[in-house]
Order: C-alpha cells, then sequence, then structure tokens
C-alpha cells in the first residue's frame, strides 16, 4: 500500500515537472514583457528597456534555451521564483496571495463536498420525489449559469438586502473591510461576514454538481444486493442507508472529487476577481494584462500543484474508502 | 397444530404487472420445501415476499403468517424484528450479496449484533464459531478477509453463516447454489444440511434445478407464470406428476444419467490439439508494470474432432476452458504444443489463408445478451461475418432472411435490437450469426447454460437438426455434465489446465477411469428423489477449492483433492507426486486409474 | 419483461418498413421524446433568432445611436440602448450567433478527439496506452483556463476559430479518461470478441461496435460541452481573453453590462438570459438523444 502511494506520488512528481516547465516556456512565448515596459510614460530608452528585461531573466535577445536554463535553475534548484515585472519578488507576493485563496478554496470544497454528498444521496433516496424533482430542476438551472453571473446575481441580491434592511450587513467587496480592527473575535466577524458572498457562489456550484453525481451513485447502490441482505439481516432503515449504502456509494465519487477540484479552481478564480479578493486568481489577470511572466508561471505552478495534490487525496480517499484497491497493489 | 409459515392467496405485482398470483404454500417446522419453476415464474418474488424485501415497485396482497403472525403490512420495525433472527435468507450471488466494503467476519458480527445484545468482541467470535460451522478452514483468520478475497464457494458458506446468526426457525434460500460450479454445489447443498441439523429450521428452498430440489426436498411445489401449478410430496411430484406442465418440465431435463445412441464419426480431422499451453503473466504496478506471476491458464490441452462429431469439453470454472477456446479462436501460433485445423497450422498462414480459416470457424457465445452488440439490429448483426468475409449487398439481402427462417425466427424481425428478443431467440440470432458464412467447425461455449431447461431442450433440438442438414463438427464447451451426455458424441474433461480424461461419451460416463471425472459426475444431482438419496450417501465430495493456477504443481496437479491419493501406498504416492501422468488419446491422465461408476 | 410486449403498431410498422438503418430508428424514437422535442425547438428558436434576427431589426450591432444613450426597451430600441447607444437586440442576436457557433463547434471537436483517443488507448493497451494517457494527465495539470488565458491573445490574428481550436485542445481530456474505461470494459465483452475472431480489424471494431456502445456517455458529454464552452467562452471574454471588440459574444455583453445590472437591467439580463435558455435547452437535447440511442431505456418507449 504505501509502495502504490509512493509511486503515485513520484508519478505525480513528474508530471508536475513537465507541467511547470511548459507553463514556462508557454509563458515566455506567448507573452511580451518588453511591451510592457516600451508602453510605460514617460517612455524609457531601449537600453533601459534591455535592463529591466535582464534584470528579470526576460530579455528576448537572449536565447529561450538559456532564459529557460537560468529560469529553471533558480526556481526549481533554489526555490526562488524570481521577480515579478514590477521589481518585487515573487515568492513574496505568492506568500501573500495564497493564504486568501486557499481560504476560498478550501471553505467552498469542504463545505460544497459535505452538502453535495448528502444532497445527491438524500434525492436518490427520495427519487422522483417532489423534492428530488425540485432539486435536480435547481441543479440544472445553476449548472446552466456561469459562475461570474451568478456571483453578480449574488452581489445584486446583497445590494438589494442591504438596502431594503437600512443595513449593510452582507459585505461583497474583498476579503475584509478598510481597517477593521478591534480584537480577534471582531476580526474573525468581519473575515466571515466577507467570506459568506463568494463562499455561497462557491458552494453552490459544487453542490449542484457533486449532488447530481452522489445521485446517481447512490441509486446505483440502493438497487445492489447486498443492501438486500443488510436488511434481510435485521438492520434498520437508517444502518441500511448510511453504513451499507452511502457509504459504498462513496466509493466512485473519490475519481470525481480529483476532477472535480480542476472546475472548482477556474471557479475560485473568478469568484475572487469580481468579488475584489487579492488571491491569486486575481493576480493571474493582472499579470497577463502586464505581460509579467515570472508572475503567471508561479500562479500555473500553485494550480498544478493544488490539482495534482487534490489528484493524490482522492487517490488516498478511494484507498481508504475501498479494501479492494487496497489490496490490489 | 398450526404450520411454521402459512402463505395464503399470496399476489404480486411489479409495475401492475402480475408477478405472482394466488399462491398457497405451507411449511412445518424442520420441513424442506422445495419451490421449483423457470426464470420468471414467480419463485423468487414469493421468497422475497415473506420478509418484506421486494423492491419499492413491488405491491402485495394476501397472507403470509409465522406461527400466527402476519407479516404482510406488518410494520418496518416488527418486520426488521423477524428478519434475521426468526427467518433468515441465503441469496443466490454471494459476490454482490455482501458489502464490498466491510470484512466477513464483521458483517457476520453485525447480523449477530442486529439481534442480539452482546459486546462488539463476543459479537466477532461468535462469527468465527460460525463460520467454522460452515466449514471454513482458519475460520479466525478468514473471518478478517473482505467478499472479493473469497472464493464463489466460501461465500456462499460464508452468507449460510450469517443466516444461522440467530438460530432462525425459517431459512429461505433462492437459488443457493445457482452460480456454483457442481463440486462445489455438492459442498454447499451438504452444508445446508449440516445447518439444518444445528438449528432444526425449516428450510423453503428456491431453485430452478429439478436435481437439488429431488436431493433436499421433502415437499416439493412447481410454480408457473405466478401460479403454483402442483404442490405435493417429493416423491409423487416426481414419480407421478399430475400435472401437465411437470410432466412436460421432468421430461425437458437432460438427465446425466440416460445413455444416448452415439456413432463415432470416421468423417476426416478438423481440428487436432497436442500440449496446447497458454500462460498470462500477473502484472502489478500502475506507472511502471512488473511480472510478478504466471497464471498457467492451459497446460497441456488434448482435443480431436473429425467431421460431423460434437465435443464436449467440460471442467469447472477456471479449469481452462474459455482459455483454450479463445487461443484456439486467435488463429495464432500457440505458445505452446500444435494446433491444426483442416490440416492447417495457424500462425504460419498468410493473411488470406488465415481469413479463408477464418469463414471454416465460427463461434456461438454463452449469454445471448452480451454477445449481441445492443446497439446493432440484428440483421446487421448476422450480416456482419459475411461483411467480413467481402459479401456484397445483394447476397447479405438474401442470407439474412434465409438464416432467421433457419434457426426459426421470423425473418421481418432483421430490424429489432436484440433486447426486443427472449433469452432463446437471442440464442437463436447467435447462432444464426455463426452459420452465416457457413462454417465448417462450430465453437460453442456454454451455449445453453444462460436459458431455461424448456428453451434450453429447444435450443439442442436446433443444433442437432443443424448439425445433420449442414454436416457441421461442433466443440461444445460446457459445465453442464447433463447437458453434455445429451448432445455430445465424445468428451473431454479438463482440470487446471489439463486434459485429465476422454473418451466416447456413453464410455467417460458410464466408466469414468478419473477420479475427478468420477468425482464430477458424482457430484451432478438427478431428478429423481429416490435415486438422489441412494447417491448421497456415495457421493464423493471433494475437499476445499480448486487450487490456483499462479502455480506449476510437479506431479499430479489433482492429487491435493484426490480422494484415491490417501488410499495410496506411500511409493505410489511419490509417484502422484513427482511424475504428471501422461495423456494419450483416449483414456485417463492418471497413474493408477480405476474405473468406478458413479450415476 | 415489459420490453418483449410489443404494443400493436410497433409490430405492424415491424412488418411492413423494410430493414430500416439505425439512424432512423434513432431518430424516431427521438421524436417520441417530448421534453427532447422541446429542447430540439428551442434551439432551433435560438438558432433562428441568432441568425435571422440581424435582419429584423434596423439597428447594427455596432452602430451606435447618440440620440438613445441607456435608453429603456421601446418601439424603437426594442431591448433598449447600452451606455453608448448601442441597439441592445442587435448586439445579443450577434453575440448568441457567435456564443452558438463556438459551443456546438468545441463540442463536436472535443468529443471527437476525446473519442478518438480514449478508444484508440482502451483498445490498443501497452505503449498506447502510457503514451496517450501521460498526455491526458499532462493537460489536465494545465487548468485550461490559464494556458487558454496565456495563449489567446496571441491567436487574436487567427480569428474566432483559432479561439475554438484552443477551447477544444483543453476540454476533451476527461471524456478521454472515461472512454477509456468504458473501452477497456467492452473489449473484454463477449461481441466484441465475436467480432473480433469473425477477423473485423480494429478500427472497424471501434468504429462499429465500442463508440456506439459508449454513444450515449459521448453525447450526454458533447451536451455538457457544449454547455462548458460556451461558458469558457463567456467567462474568457467577460475578462477580456476571448471574443475582441468591435465583435461582441454573450460573455463580452454580460462583463459589459454587469456594473449596470441593478440599474439598466436590460444591458445585462437579455444576454444572461438567452445564456441560461440556451445550456438548458442542450441539456434537454442531450437528454433525449441518450434515451433515443439507448434501446433498453424506458423513456424512448413511451
Amino acid at each position: 500500500m504505501p509502495l502504490y502511494l509512493a509511486k503515485r506520488l513520484g508519478y505525480y512528481a513528474v508530471l508536475l515537472l513537465a507541467a511547470v516547465c511548459l507553463s514556462y516556456l508557454l509563458a515566455s512565448l506567448a507573452l511580451d514583457p518588453r511591451a510592457y515596459y516600451e508602453g510605460r510614460q514617460p517612455p524609457l530608452s531601449p537600453s533601459a528597456v534591455d535592463h529591466h528585461l535582464t534584470a528579470l531573466g526576460l530579455n528576448d535577445h537572449q536565447p529561450l534555451r538559456e532564459r529557460f536554463g537560468h529560469w529553471a535553475d533558480r526556481a526549481l534548484l533554489h526555490g526562488d521564483l524570481g521577480r515579478t515585472i514590477d521589481g518585487t519578488s515573487v515568492n513574496a507576493e505568492f506568500g501573500r496571495r495564497i493564504g486568501v485563496s486557499l481560504r476560498l478554496l478550501l471553505t467552498g470544497t469542504v463545505v460544497g463536498t459535505v452538502a453535495g454528498v448528502l444532497v445527491g444521496a438524500w434525492t436518490a433516496v427520495r427519487q422522483y420525489r417532489f423534492s428530488d424533482r425540485a432539486v435536480t430542476v435547481a441543479s440544472f438551472a445553476l449548472l446552466s449559469t456561469p459562475v461570474f453571473l451568478l456571483a453578480i446575481l449574488l452581489k445584486t441580491g446583497a445590494i438589494w438586502f442591504n438596502q431594503t434592511t437600512g443595513t449593510d450587513l452582507i459585505q461583497f467587496t474583498g476579503e475584509k473591510s478598510v481597517g477593521a480592527d478591534g480584537g480577534f473575535w471582531a476580526v474573525l466577524k468581519d473575515r466571515s461576514v466577507h467570506l459568506l458572498l463568494p463562499t455561497v457562489s462557491v458552494v453552490l456550484f459544487t453542490v449542484a454538481g457533486y449532488s447530481r453525481y452522489q445521485r446517481s451513485t447512490m441509486l446505483d447502490v440502493l438497487g445492489s444486493d447486498y443492501l438486500r441482505t443488510a436488511r434481510a439481516k435485521g438492520l434498520g432503515r437508517r444502518a441500511v442507508l448510511l453504513r451499507h449504502g452511502l457509504r459504498t456509494a462513496l466509493i466512485p465519487m473519490s475519481t470525481y472529487f480529483s476532477y472535480g477540484f480542476l472546475a472548482l479552481f477556474t471557479g475560485a478564480t473568478f469568484t475572487e476577481t469580481i468579488f475584489g479578493w487579492h488571491g491569486m486568481g486575481e493576480w493571474f489577470v493582472n499579470s497577463i494584462g502586464k505581460n509579467d511572466v515570472n508572475s503567471v508561471v508561479a500562479v500555473n505552478i500553485f494550480a498544478a500543484v493544488v490539482v495534482l495534490l487534490s489528484g493524490f487525496l482522492a487517490d488516498l480517499l478511494h484507498a481508504a474508502l475501498d479494501p479492494r484497491i487496497r489490496q490490489a497493489s | 397444530m398450526s404450520p411454521l409459515l402459512d402463505i395464503r392467496g399470496l399476489d404480486v405485482d411489479f409495475d401492475g404487472r402480475p408477478a405472482v398470483r394466488d399462491v398457497h404454500l405451507t411449511l412445518d417446522r424442520g420441513e424442506v420445501l422445495g419451490l421449483v419453476g423457470e426464470s420468471g415464474s414467480g419463485k423468487s418474488a414469493t421468497a422475497l415476499a415473506v420478509l418484506g424485501l421486494l423492491p419499492g415497485n413491488a405491491v402485495t396482497r394476501g397472507s403470509v403468517r409465522l406461527e400466527g403472525t402476519e407479516l404482510l403490512g406488518a410494520g418496518e420495525r416488527e418486520l426488521t424484528r423477524i428478519r434475521g433472527s426468526r427467518v433468515s435468507m441465503v441469496f443466490q450471488d454471494p459476490l454482490s450479496a455482501f458489502t464490498p466494503v466491510y470484512r466477513i467476519g464483521d458483517q457476520i458480527a453485525e447480523a449477530v449484533r442486529a439481534h442480539r445484545d452482546v459486546g462488539r468482541e463476543r459479537a466477532r467470535e461468535r462469527a468465527v464459531e460460525l463460520l467454522d460451522l460452515v466449514g471454513i478452514p482458519e475460520p479466525a483468520l478468514r473471518a478478517r478477509a473482505f467478499p472479493h478475497e473469497f472464493s464463489g464457494g466460501m461465500r456462499q458458506r460464508a452468507m449460510i453463516a450469517m443466516a444461522l446468526a440467530d438460530d432462525p426457525d425459517l431459512i429461505l434460500a433462492d437459488e443457493p447454489t445457482t452460480a456454483l460450479d457442481v463440486t462445489i454445489q455438492a459442498q454447499i447443498l451438504d452444508v445446508l444440511r449440516t445447518a439444518r441439523r444445528e438449528t432444526g429450521a425449516a428450510l423453503l428452498l428456491v431453485s430452478h434445478d429439478l436435481g437439488v430440489i429431488a436431493g433436499m426436498a421433502d415437499r416439493v411445489a412447481v410454480m408457473r407464470d405466478g401460479r403454483v401449478v402442483e404442490q405435493g410430496p417429493a416423491r409423487e411430484v416426481f414419480h407421478r406428476p399430475r400435472e401437465p406442465y411437470t410432466r412436460q418440465l421432468l421430461a425437458a431435463v437432460p438427465r446425466i444419467d440416460t445413455p444416448r445412441r452415439t456413432a463415432r464419426a470416421d468423417g476426416e480431422p478438423v481440428l487436432r490439439v497436442r500440449g496446447l499451453t497458454r500462460t498470462f503473466p500477473v502484472l502489478q504496478g500502475s506507472v511502471v508494470r512488473r511480472r510478478t506471476g504466471t497464471v498457467y491458464a492451459a497446460d497441456g490441452v488434448d482435443l480431436d474432432i473429425r467431421r460431423g462429431e460434437t465435443l464436449a469439453l467440460v471442467g469447472e470454472s477456471g479449469s481452462g476452458k474459455s482459455t483454450t477456446l479463445f487461443e484456439l479462436l486467435e488463429l495464432a501460433q500457440p505458445e505452446a504444443g500444435t494446433v491444426e485445423l483442416f490440416g492447417q497450422r495457424p500462425g504460419t498462414l498468410t493473411k488470406a489463408e488465415t481469413r479463408a480459416l477464418r469463414r471454416r470457424v465460427q463461434i456461438v457465445f454463452q449469454d445471448p445478451m452480451a454477445s449481441l452488440d445492443p446497439r446493432m439490429p440484428v440483421g446487421d448483426i448476422i450480416a456482419e461475418p459475411l461483411r467480413t468475409q467481402g459479401a456484397g449487398k445483394a447476397v447479405i439481402g438474401r442470407r439474412v432472411p434465409e438464416l432467421l427462417t433457419r434457426v426459426g425466427l421470423d425473418p421481418a424481425h432483421a430490424d429489432r435490437y436484440p433486447h426486443e428478443f427472449s433469452g432463446g431467440q437471442r440464442q437463436r440470432i447467435g447462432i444464426a450469426r455463426a452459420l452465416s458464412v457457413e462454417p465448417e467447425l462450430l465453437v460453442l461455449d456454454e451455449p445453453v447454460s444462460a436459458l431455461d431447461v424448456s428453451v434450453q431442450a429447444e435450443v439442442l433440438d436446433l443444433l442437432r437438426r443443424l448439425k445433420e442438414e449442414l454436416g457441421l463438427a461442433y466443440l461444445f464447451v460446457s459445465h453442464d455434465l447433463a447437458v453434455v451426455r445429451n448432445i455430445a458424441d465424445r468428451v473431454s474433461v479438463m482440470y487446471l489446465g489439463r486434459t485429465v480424461e476422454a473418451g466416447p461419451v456413453d464410455e467417460v460416463f458410464a466408466r469414468p477411469r478419473h477420479p475427478y471425472t468420477q468425482a464430477l459426475l458424482s457430484a451432478v444431482p438427478v431428478p429423481d428423489p429416490d435415486r438422489e438419496r441412494e447417491r448421497q450417501g456415495t457421493r464423493i465430495l471433494l475437499q476445499g477449492d480448486p487450487p490456483s493456477p499462479t502455480h506449476r504443481y510437479d506431479g499430479c496437479r489433482f492429487r491435493a483433492r484426490c480422494p484415491l491419493y490417501p488410499t495410496l501406498a506411500g511409493d505410489e504416492q511419490k509417484r502422484c507426486a513427482h511424475e504428471v501422468p501422461e495423456f494419450e488419446g483416449d483414456g485417463a491422465a492418471c497413474h493408477f486409474p480405476r474405473v468406478r461408476e458413479v450415476l | 419483461m415489459s420490453t418483449l410486449i410489443e404494443p400493436p403498431e410497433a409490430v405492424a410498422e415491424a412488418v411492413t418498413a423494410a430493414p430500416t438503418g439505425r439512424t432512423a430508428l434513432v431518430l424516431r424514437r427521438f421524436l417520441r421524446n417530448r421534453s427532447a422535442l422541446f429542447g430540439a425547438v428551442l434551439l432551433l428558436l435560438l438558432f433562428l433568432l441568432a441568425f435571422a434576427g440581424p435582419y429584423l431589426t434596423p439597428w447594427s450591432y455596432d452602430h451606435i445611436d447618440y440620440g438613445a444613450l441607456r435608453s429603456a426597451p421601446g418601439p424603437d430600441h426594442w431591448w433598449g440602448t447600452n451606455r453608448i447607444g448601442q441597439d441592445v437586440f442587435a448586439q445579443t442576436v450577434r453575440g448568441l450567433q457567435k456564443s452558438l457557433v463556438i459551443g456546438l463547434l468545441v463540442a463536436v471537436l472535443a468529443t471527437g478527439l476525446a473519442s478518438l483517443v480514449g478508444a484508440c488507448a482502451g483498445y490498443f493497451g501497452g505503449w498506447t496506452d502510457r503514451l496517450l494517457m501521460f498526455l491526458v494527465d499532462l493537460l489536465l495539470v494545465f487548468p485550461a483556463f490559464l494556458i487558454i488565458a496565456i495563449i489567446s491573445p496571441r491567436l487574436r490574428s487567427g480569428g474566432w476559430f483559432a479561439f475554438v481550436a484552443l477551447l477544444a485542445v483543453f476540454a476533451w481530456m476527461i471524456t478521454a479518461r472515461v472512454v477509456r474505461s468504458m473501452t477497456l470494459s467492452l473489449k473484454e465483452r463477449e461481441f466484441v470478441r465475436a467480432a473480433r475472431y469473425m477477423g473485423v480489424g480494429p478500427f472497424r471494431i471501434i468504429w462499429r461496435h465500442v463508440l456506439p456502445n459508449v454513444a450515449s456517455f459521448l453525447i450526454i458529454d458533447a451536451t455538457i460541452q457544449v454547455g462548458g464552452a460556451v461558458m469558457s467562452e463567456t467567462a474568457l471574454s467577460y475578462f477580456g481573453f476571448g471574443v475582441q471588440p468591435p465583435d461582441v459574444s454573450l460573455g463580452t455583453l454580460i462583463a459589459s453590462g454587469t456594473g449596470a445590472a441593478v440599474t439598466y437591467p436590460w444591458m445585462f439580463f437579455f444576454a444572461a438570459g438567452l445564456l441560461v435558455v440556451f445550456v438548458l435547452a442542450v441539456n434537454l437535447v442531450g437528454d433525449g438523444l441518450r434515451d433515443a440511442l439507448d434501446p433498453t431505456s424506458k423513456g424512448a418507449r413511451r
């Protein structure tokens, strides 16, 4: 078993390395940092532009192979991702923003997954009843709505809510109020209030998606022989549905978890940008605008690591849930 | 005294369609009632209705009383108390009947704890005791295994152990041996008898196999289309059936103990196989795959078929029958040994010659549903071999209706999909497809195992007729020895990848020489209560499961389970352990062959 | 066994009709499914609106009417105008056109690629499989959105078709994985074995036996892809990476209308509403097609 996981981990490391290198090459080829400096006001002299670019390791007069070599040496061997196009440290920026993004991603995933699984299992048990149909229609409608559209609707709703109640209970810009202070609890409350809408928008999607999958895996299990066996030996309905039904229906879900994270990540990028969170997503969108190769690559690394990590966690989960997998290896 | 179980006027509807109609059954304490019928006769639904285990789309009416207590319409709580405690159930397919993610021992312990207020530890101990009772070796160790680690026979034993958890008064067994090989079936029926002895429980045994019923039941009820058509003491129903349907059913069952006149055909050889070997690597690892072992699926197979002859290849699951078959059909150079088809050696031929050879050998599969592409109209299915052989539209348009007529189907049905046909009709489609290119050798892989006896008889008749009309040769693979006696001219028995005995079917069945053949024949139940009871005393029960084919055994590979081996003298045993018994033409691959009549 | 009981008219059909092809049968079943038909009609209407719409209004999507800035829907401008005086109806219709075409094309390309790669990897196994799956994993590790955002400015000269190709290239991997695993199990099914023993070639088997049997998955997946592609396009355009002005798509319209969603709802809700209706319609059609293709499904018999 540990050997199996170690192998998976090794495979992921190879994938990660390939992905990171490719993303550097792609970003270097597609983005044009020179244009960024040349567009500066007041205009910089060509030698000054060259100087800046060389300092960043992005001078396109140098062959790509050499630039990549230097970057790889610094980034991969020493963990230094270089400087942003504005001259600040990428690592520092990375550190500042990672917490913001992870907070949204993690809350969204955990809440969304748990709720999605429960809703899915519940609708499966109540197949074709009103509640099942209502949830089905709602998730279809949700899945037909782009993330950012939902975010805008939520925001509109919040404005309306604040206006009608005459308060500003729901905060939807930024991750905290400007200059908020006053002890741990006040800060916590302030942050939670800001977290509310972005989390809801991420969670709603996750729930809509996962509940569909969970419903169908649960339906498969509900018709299975072993549930009948469990009933035949005299177990109560709750034990049959939860201990034997849901427990087994979770196994195929682990695959969806790893894929679902991809979509979630993209969704969170939009959510961040729309709600004015200074996270990875916003950084990415801005960096592309500035032709900032080093920052773009940093966000790519973050994304790749998150995706692979979730893939690895899904492997772990799968192995933990299914003894057949544990023993096959 | 009121009966233990009293079913009166039971009706079951699925989505408004009747499945069971007006069933009356009674079962006294300690009695065995055999409920027999073909698929769709409502026998399983009747058993499930007793415990309220029917799926949600079922509606039941009538009355089911357990010692006077009404069960039909009883609350879920009431039923939960009775299930597994006073009435327990043994299901057919033991792999899907266990929750895959829990250990066998824990699942049995759960059944114990469902009704008795005992601690976790005590329940586990009880589970181990129960596993011991049903004859699982090293029960404490095996209790920690997961369902997928058990063989089919072991799982069925565990299932019975679970049913015994709370000393039930009544055990409902729904086709408990259907998915198992005959030697394992004999073991399980034996375990069921032990279980009854231990608990004194009554048994409602649901089965389609009249032989199994004959050996177990005190009384028999015959069901057809949801109704009980005949009910009575077993001997009366089997020997003096009153209803025409029962008579018809009994007549349709192929019997292993009825000789048939067979003629040795002297046509030219169609297939000649010597020492055929096929191994599969056991692979591990997801990224870098390593070979960590070898499965010796076929390891010394000999076969001979002449024109106009039916050779039956028999053996239990894992004996390498299917591997042998697929190896022949690949038309490639075998790993070891020789294959000659119509005097040609596959693997040494050109592409065109191979294609021509393909036309002469066609196959019919076991499961007619699985072997027909569900997304293709049957006309296209039947035409596919023709197309592959390069036939034009005109030929296809003429041949397809012709073929459908030949196998007894309506040619107008060519544009229907496979699922619109019944099981027997589907198998006819499979046969029509195989015949479309006018083959000379037809390989039949368990062609009737998935069918009910009456349909089975029809398909076997069709096969017999086609053989006469078209002068075909058949390689008939089957695990059902009764069917084999019914259709084959010659028989070849396999054990663990090797041919162990071969010869004319009557010769081998009447005077088997290899101890494995003897055990196999002795395990097959005959639909006659008197003979079955008589045979039970002398039945050869093999111990345990067939050993793993990942091992290459020295000497005779049957010796671990051989009933003869322990009776041999020391130097004789040594010979079995070190010298592989050779197989030559007709005969038995045994160092000490002794004829023993077992039927 | 209700499937064995034929309604009388079906029997009559079977007797009179000469052996019909699979296509005709599927079509007949599809037309019997009401909600699928509803989806199809909806889709048809959307197409009609998108392609006939521009001829219905005197305004063109890039014409600026200085006399009517931010005017509400009325007889002149049916769906109002935006903040620089462009006709919202003309713009929405134009945007719908772009989004429809992009969505359908991406779905077709991505599903085609996925089924080809998945079926080959599954059927041939060995090194083919390992290589293809590494490629799939590699592409999966890149969040598609990021890569498209990086590359798309470069492809601006290639026009919208380059954008479509880019979207398709990053949308097929998960489908390919599923197709692969389905192929692996199909390969062991007896009807595929049967075909193999009849001497049918590997590509022919993939085409005639494997793909039709994963078709219902592919169809459903393609519809999800249509929705996904439209949404990706919308999202990318929303951030300025997709369709470039002066051309418009539903995404750019929604993006530019967002700020005014509360005060001038017509600038936003027509585009957003059409987007949701489109994705829903595609889902309904996908559901219906699945039922029509799967001969055992209940929906098709009803």
